[in-house]
């Protein structure tokens, strides 16, 4: 569907945009995906060891 | 508990992690949905500029890039100001999530708007009011982020980068009004000025759309990166108790022996 589109003769400036922001936003939510993702392993490690806050343990 | 103001309510890390648990997966759907809407109007529907023809297209994602590198900034300095007043338990989470998601949006602003500046003006880059004020704020943001990662004391990072963050404010009206001090090859304002757009609504709207979805995707991200942020503290504290825990322990086993 995308192909159809004339953009003229600076297409490739206006894909290179759209590319960018692709990149740079598909980057961004990937590592605060992984970032998520690791810190919920560390914290279940550190609570399988049976290492509590103390404000939970009342 | 009635009484209670949003903030207020939200102060506590654990409720806010309850209900970002919905609310951030919930606010991503919804900007996946409105940006699809934002791209569909802007590469099939909005015509091209009498002047600028099909490159106005960059406009759509370049001016909401624009927008959110600034909100990001924004959000920094209402956070650095809640926690050096109001001394609020996430301010310092909210100020250190917003910063690599702003500096993003700031960079994408850079870059389309080079790539919209050759074709249009025949360069990637003129040193202009508007060009080199956003570059600044691009650096403010790395600048906060660097500061951050060259302090182990988080409680000490936490009020310089919120000090630096107050202070760096002053590049907003600037960046907004550059247009307007000095001569720049950039555009003046056309879409948030006083007697309304000078944009045709063809243009306008799809544009609008883009900058909800995109404000909107801004939104779902800064939670994501609060949540990791809270998480990482989380690791940070249950570390400490262990150190802790572990030391005790050597003393208590030491302390027969003496």
């Amino acid at each position: 569907m995308l192909a159809m589109i004339d953009l003229g003769p600076h297409a490739a400036y206006i894909w290179g945009s759209y590319g960018a922001v692709a990149l740079v936003l598909a980057a961004l939510v990937a590592w605060l995906w992984f970032d998520g993702r690791r810190q919920r392993r560390l914290l279940a490690e550190l609570e399988s060891r049976g290492v509590r806050r103390r404000s939970d343990r009342g | 508990m009635q009484n209670q103001s949003i903030t207020q309510r939200l102060a506590n890390p654990t409720r806010f992690m309850q209900l970002t648990d919905w609310l951030m997966p919930l606010t991503a759907a919804i900007a996946v949905v409105v940006i699809a809407a934002g791209l569909y109007l802007a590469l099939f529907v909005a015509p091209p500029d009498y002047q600028q023809g099909e490159t106005v297209k960059i406009m759509f994602i370049h001016v909401p890039s624009a927008w959110l590198g600034m909100m990001g900034y924004l959000m920094i300095a209402i956070s650095s100001f809640g926690l050096l007043v109001f001394r609020h338990p996430l301010a310092d989470v909210s100020a250190k999530a917003a910063a690599p998601i702003g500096a993003a949006f700031t960079l994408l602003a850079l870059i389309t708007g080079s790539l919209w500046g050759k074709p249009m003006w025949g360069t990637y880059w003129v040193w202009d009011a508007r060009l080199t004020s956003v570059l600044i704020l691009f650096f403010l943001y790395l600048g906060l982020m660097a500061l951050r990662s060259a302090l182990d004391d988080e409680s000490l990072a936490a009020k310089q980068a919120a000090v630096l963050g107050l202070v760096g404010v002053v590049i907003l009206p600037i960046i907004k009004f550059s247009v307007d001090w000095w001569n720049t090859l950039h555009q003046p304002a056309s879409v948030v000025k006083l007697d309304g757009p000078a944009i045709h609504s063809s243009i306008l709207v799809p544009l609008l759309v883009n900058a909800v979805g995109f404000s909107i995707l801004f939104l779902a991200l800064h939670m994501k990166a609060m949540r990791n942020e809270v998480l990482r503290r989380r690791v940070k504290a249950l570390r400490l108790a262990e150190v802790e825990r572990a030391a005790k322990r050597e003393r208590t086993a030491a302390a027969p022996a003496e």
